[in-house]
This record gives structure tokens, C-alpha cells and sequence, in this order.
């Protein structure tokens, strides 16, 4: 409670309000020692920004890297050590729960952003990454073609992306809302500018960032007027008290209804479902491939658990209110996803309404809402820990399937239209095959990662009881299926057609290479051996309340 | 002091600020309404906080204020580039990306 820090006492005292004189201010208490995940994200973000100033030009881009993945690794190894000694408490004046979802969630966003780093500093066997030259010259004007010219890079891609990681582990384990809205705008400003710095195609890449932040700056809005009206029902914040508070009333205020409701239209936003889906194919065609990469799988994390913290923890009690809504939500976000990717020309395009397309299976698994509280039998996988699978099947073949968009180009850009990738997979039998793994798992077919993930979250729906939701999520699956499996065709059994022509596979660093077979390994070594991954996540399932 | 009055000028705000979202032109006057859409909800939280009798609303609205002059200074920067680029900020020619 933020007011607890006032002495000024919370108690329900008569209007108006009259504080008692003087006013003393005591200082917060903060648990170092668990909360030094996130303290090493900020300090290194700011450490980042302190080397764009002083660091000169030309070593910027190593000190960059180095930086960051140091932090990056930092940051795992402690938030893996706090896990492993099951130090859970409400930390930071109960405004941040560090319970076993939250590190788990920490430690998913980290690891994937070790590997998004690796895309970031990615330069394909040139001199140029993925990000422009310099960010603030007019596209087309000379001082673009002297900056490019002149080798220089916008390295304040690695801080910005570093605040926006602190932002989404603050977002997922926050416990109080007005906490929750600042780590919100935490994760998504820097996101917005990054979305802006695209080399090739600027206009488009300078249109998506404008997409993105008027739509994200909406969406917060409402977030926050749904945050106050859940304030104005139960008198505070903290989402265990908002929770007791609506476990009182007999029936629910319709205050905190809207209140419900406006909330989840921020959340549902940041995961993509629609309706409020409109920015994601726009967003994630316009950015650059490698922040399309963070933001397709971190945002997605990060949205997917605070969403379920917020709806399981703190709106428990109107769990028979939300879960109709939820599941609703879940098929029409399915069948858009699926639906709409059919008829997709663009490789990042398909991406993107695949990864609404997937928004809506987890939601499945979320609207079922199989928790202990709700009877879940114990050593069964319940709601969250089978999103979460989920949610690491998805993520390793999409920062997989990234890696290869930023391998296959022609004339100096990546060449993204579906039909350009025509036989790539007879010329590279390497390449085709990985790609072919990575659409398997998207489709959910067994022995990969895809498919565990797919099965565990439609289960938990059907457990949950809502099992006609579950049918549709299978038959929406087969239709998915049949998008991913066209660009398995495309590649391998279609003959090069004119957009074909002068198409490559251009050549990237170990690092990429490394994150590629990662990827593929993982995913289809978890999906022939998934069962110690999912007991991690089965006992990492309870929320501090 | 009704707080009722409060709350319902506060809806009123915000639904300005969603009509204006929804029907201006402009980038800059877009951006405003959201700006007019976070002060309503400042006002609502203020409102709340003295129903309530705690504090808790009235010190919320100090960390919307400091966020909402973040999200300025990220979306001038956007909203300046775009206009640097194209010559105008009507979002009705930002239509490079569809379908």
C-alpha cells in the first residue's frame, strides 16, 4: 500500500480528509537481496545510457553488447538462485509479489532476451545491422547516405531494449495496479522508439512506430480508468485487498465491473486478442526483424502473466464474470488468427496473426481458470503453468523463424514475401528442415514443443469446464495447421518464380548461429522429452497473494 | 461535496478524449485527447481517494502525471520524426502498411 509510507493512517476516516500534524514520511523498506534481478536491469540500462554519452563512437557498439549481456546473464543467475531457494515474499512494500511465477516468468523473458541480443547486434555478413544508421536524419536526405557512409550505428537500441526488459519483469510480478500502469509504460515507450528504427523501408518502419504508440498510448488510458474504478470499489490497489474487498460484497458493483472490464481491454491489448488486435500485423511487419523478434515473445510473456496474476489473484472473485468474456474472446481471437493467416503474402505479416492466432489458444487455457482454488487436482498441470509451456514453444520457434527471416535476403534487404522463399528448401535442405520444425511446432504437430504446449493449455480449458471451448481450440488448430504447413510447401515443393529471383542466404555470425540451433534443438528435444520442463512449471504455479 | 458530480464529469472527460481519439485527424490532436483521457482519470482517482478516506488514489495520480510526461516526450519525438519525413501529421497518409 503506497499510503502505508505516510503515517497518515488508511483508515476509513470522516470527509474529509484531515492528516495528522506533521506529517512524517519513513523511508520504504526494500529486500536487496531478491529484488537484485531487477536492480541489476536498471542500473545496467542507465550504466547503458551514461556509454552512449562517453564512450567514444567506434567502441560503443562492443561495450553495447557486452554490456548488456552481461546484465542479461546477471539478472538470470540471480533471479535462478532466488527460485531455487524459494525465497517468495510480497517485496518493495507488498507492491511486487516474487513468488514462483514470477521468477519463472523472470527467467523466460531474460533467457529469450539473451537471445534477441544476439539478433540486435546481428550484421549478416555486412557492416549494417537490422537498425538505422542514424535515427533522427530525414530517410532519403544526404545526411542519411553520410551516416550510412560512415559506418555509424544508433547503438541506443541495446539500453532502450534493457529498460524495456526491466519494464515487462517489473509488469509480470507487479501486485499492485498503479504499479503494474507505470512498468506498462516502463516496457512499452522504449518499444515504441524501437519500433522506429528499421534501416530499409523507413517510412513504414517511422508508420508502425506511430501505430504502435497511439494505439499503446489508448489502450494504457483505458487500462487506467479501469484501474480507478476497481480503486473507487474496494479502496485500494493492492490486488489481494481489491480481491478481499469483492469477496464481501454479495453481489458485483457494476463499478467494479467496468472497472473489470476496461482493465482487461489494456491487458488484452498487450497480448494481442482481438478486437484489440489491429496493430499487431501492422507493428510487426513495419519494426525492424529483431525487435519484431522481443516483442512478438517477450511482450507476449510478459502481458500473458500479468494478466493472469490480475484475473486469478485479484479478480478472483468475479472469476464468473471474466471467464465468459475471456472465452469469447479466446475463439474470435483464434479465428481471426487463423482465418486471416490464411490469405497472408508476407512471411512477418503471417507471423504476426499467427501470433494472435496463438493469444487466442493461451486465453483457452486462461479462460478455464483450473487453479488449486478452483479444484485442481495436485501433480495435475493447471491454467498457468500450461500457458507457460505454451508460451516457451512458441517463443523458441519464433526467435528461431526470425533468425531465418534475417537470413534470407535479396538485394541488401531481408526478402519477406512468401512467395520469394520459393525452393529455398531444395537449394538449403539445411534450412528447409529447420523451417519446417518451427511451422510443425506452431501447428502443434507431436514430438515438437509446439504440440505439448498446445495439449497441456487445451486440456487445462477443458478441465477448467469449458470443454466445447477446448473442441473449438482443436479444430481452430487444424485450420493454423493448415497455414503453417502452406509455407513448408512453398519452400520446398514450389518452383522459384520471379520473386524468387537473386534471392539468398546470407551469412550470419556464430552467435546467430548458435541461438538457430538452440532453438531447434530445444524445441524438438522438449517435445520428445517434455516432463521434467513441465513439473518446473506444475510446482512454480501458485501466486503469493 | 457530491463526489458523484465528480465522477460523472470525470466519464465525461474521458469519453471527450476517446470521441476525440476517435474522430480528429491530426496526430497532435490525438495525442491530446489521450493526454485529456489520463487527467480525467487523474480526477477519478482524486475523487475516490477522499471517498475512501486513504491516500492511496491522491498519490496514484502524482505517478500518472510523471508517466503521462514520459509518454510526451516519446511520442513528440515519433509524432516530429513522422512529420520531418512526410510533411504532415494527418494520420490519414500514414497508410503505407495494410491488409
Amino acid at each position: 500500500m503506497i499510503s502505508a509510507l505516510l503515517t497518515a493512517g488508511s483508515t476509513a476516516s470522516p470527509i474529509p480528509l484531515e492528516l495528522p500534524v506533521p506529517l512524517e514520511i519513513t523511508a520504504p523498506k526494500l529486500e536487496y537481496g531478491i529484488l537484485a534481478p531487477l536492480m541489476i536491469m536498471m542500473v545496467a540500462a542507465c550504466l547503458s545510457v551514461l556509454v552512449e554519452a562517453f564512450v567514444p563512437r567506434q567502441s560503443r557498439r562492443p561495450v553495447q553488447i557486452g554490456l548488456t549481456l552481461v546484465a542479461l546473464v546477471a539478472a538470470l543467475i540471480g533471479t535462478l538462485n532466488s527460485w531455487s531457494g524459494a525465497s517468495y515474499q510480497l517485496a518493495a512494500q507488498q507492491t511486487l509479489a516474487l513468488d514462483a511465477p514470477s521468477y519463472a516468468t523472470w527467467a523466460l523473458l531474460l533467457i529469450f532476451s539473451i537471445g534477441v541480443v544476439v539478433l540486435f547486434a546481428e550484421r549478416n555478413g555486412s557492416t549494417e545491422t537490422a537498425f538505422v544508421a542514424s535515427a533522427s536524419s530525414v530517410p532519403g536526405s544526404a545526411t542519411e547516405r553520410e551516416a550510412t557512409a560512415a559506418h555509424q550505428e544508433q547503438t541506443e537500441v541495446y539500453p532502450l531494449m534493457l529498460f524495456s526488459v526491466f519494464g515487462m519483469m517489473m509488469f509480470a510480478a507487479s501486485n499492485e495496479l498503479i504499479v503494474m500502469f507505470v512498468a506498462l509504460e516502463i516496457f512499452s515507450l522504449p518499444l515504441y522508439l524501437l519500433c522506429g528504427l528499421g534501416r530499409r523501408r523507413r517510412l513504414i518502419s517511422q508508420e508502425a512506430a506511430l501505430k504502435y504508440f497511439l494505439l499503446g498510448a489508448l489502450s494504457s488510458a483505458v487500462f487506467l480508468y479501469g484501474v480507478a474504478l476497481l480503486y473507487g470499489a474496494s479502496g485500494s490497489f493492492e490486488l489481494a485487498s481489491i480481491d478481499s474487498a469483492m469477496t464481501a460484497q454479495p453481489g458485483s458493483s457494476r463499478i467494479a465491473l467496468a472497472g473489470m472490464g476496461l482493465v482487461c481491454v489494456g491487458l488484452l491489448f498487450k497480448v494481442g486478442a482481438v478486437p484489440f488486435h489491429t496493430w499487431v500485423p501492422d507493428v510487426y511487419t513495419g519494426a525492424p526483424s529483431p525487435v519484431t523478434a522481443f516483442m512478438s515473445v517477450a511482450t507476449k510473456i510478459a502481458g500473458v502473466v500479468a494478466m493472469v496474476r490480475v484475473l486469478y489473484v485479484g479478480l478472483g472473485a468475479l472469476r464468473w464474470d471474466w471467464q465468459p468474456l475471456v472465452a469469447v474472446l479466446a475463439v474470435a481471437t483464434m479465428a481471426v488468427g487463423c482465418l486471416v493467416g490464411l490469405v497472408q503474402t508476407d512471411m512477418k505479416r503471417l507471423l504476426a496473426y499467427s501470433s494472435i492466432a496463438h493469444a487466442g489458444f493461451m486465453l483457452v487455457g486462461i479462460a478455464g481458470a483450473y487453479t488449486v482454488q478452483t479444484g485442481m487436482t495436485q501433480g495435475s498441470s493447471g491454467s498457468f503453468s500450461s500457458v507457460m509451456v505454451y508460451l516457451i514453444g512458441y517463443g523458441l520457434a519464433t526467435i528461431g523463424m526470425f533468425v531465418i527471416i534475417m537470413m534470407v535476403r535479396k538485394s541488401g534487404g531481408e526478402s519477406n514475401e512468401i512467395a520469394s522463399w520459393a525452393g529455398l528448401g531444395r537449394r538449403h535442405p539445411w534450412l528447409g528442415a529447420v523451417v519446417t520444425l518451427f511451422m510443425l511446432s506452431f501447428a502443434g504437430i507431436p514430438l515438437t514443443f509446439g504440440f505439448i504446449g498446445k495439449l497441456l493449455v487445451l486440456t487445462a480449458g477443458w478441465r477448467g469446464g469449458w470443454a466445447w471451448l477446448s473442441l473449438l481450440g482443436v479444430l481452430f488448430s487444424a485450420v493454423a495447421a493448415f497455414f503453417y504447413l502452406r509455407v513448408v510447401a512453398v519452400v520446398f515443393f514450389r518452383s522459384p518464380g520471379p520473386a524468387a529471383e537473386a534471392v539468398e542466404v546470407s551469412p550470419i555470425s556464430t552467435g546467430s548461429w548458435l541461438v538457430l540451433v538452440i532453438c531447434a534443438l530445444a524445441t524438438l528435444g522438449l517435445g520428445l522429452y517434455p516432463q521434467p520442463l513441465i513439473d518446473v512449471f506444475d510446482h512454480a504455479a501458485t501466486f503469493l497473494r | 461535496m457530491n463526489p458523484n458530480d465528480y465522477l460523472v464529469l470525470s466519464a465525461i472527460l474521458f469519453a471527450i478524449g476517446m470521441l476525440g481519439f476517435l474522430y480528429r485527424r491530426s496526430a497532435l490532436v490525438i495525442f491530446m485527447s489521450v493526454e485529456l483521457m489520463l487527467n480525467s482519470v487523474n480526477l477519478t482517482m482524486v475523487t475516490f481517494s477522499h471517498v475512501h478516506g486513504n491516500l492511496d488514489g491522491q498519490v496514484g495520480a502524482f505517478f500518472v502525471m510523471v508517466v503521462a510526461a514520459a509518454e510526451v516526450v516519446v511520442g513528440l519525438a515519433i509524432i516530429v520524426t513522422i512529420f520531418r519525413s512526410r510533411r504532415s501529421t494527418s494520420v490519414d497518409d500514414i497508410n503505407l502498411l495494410k491488409y
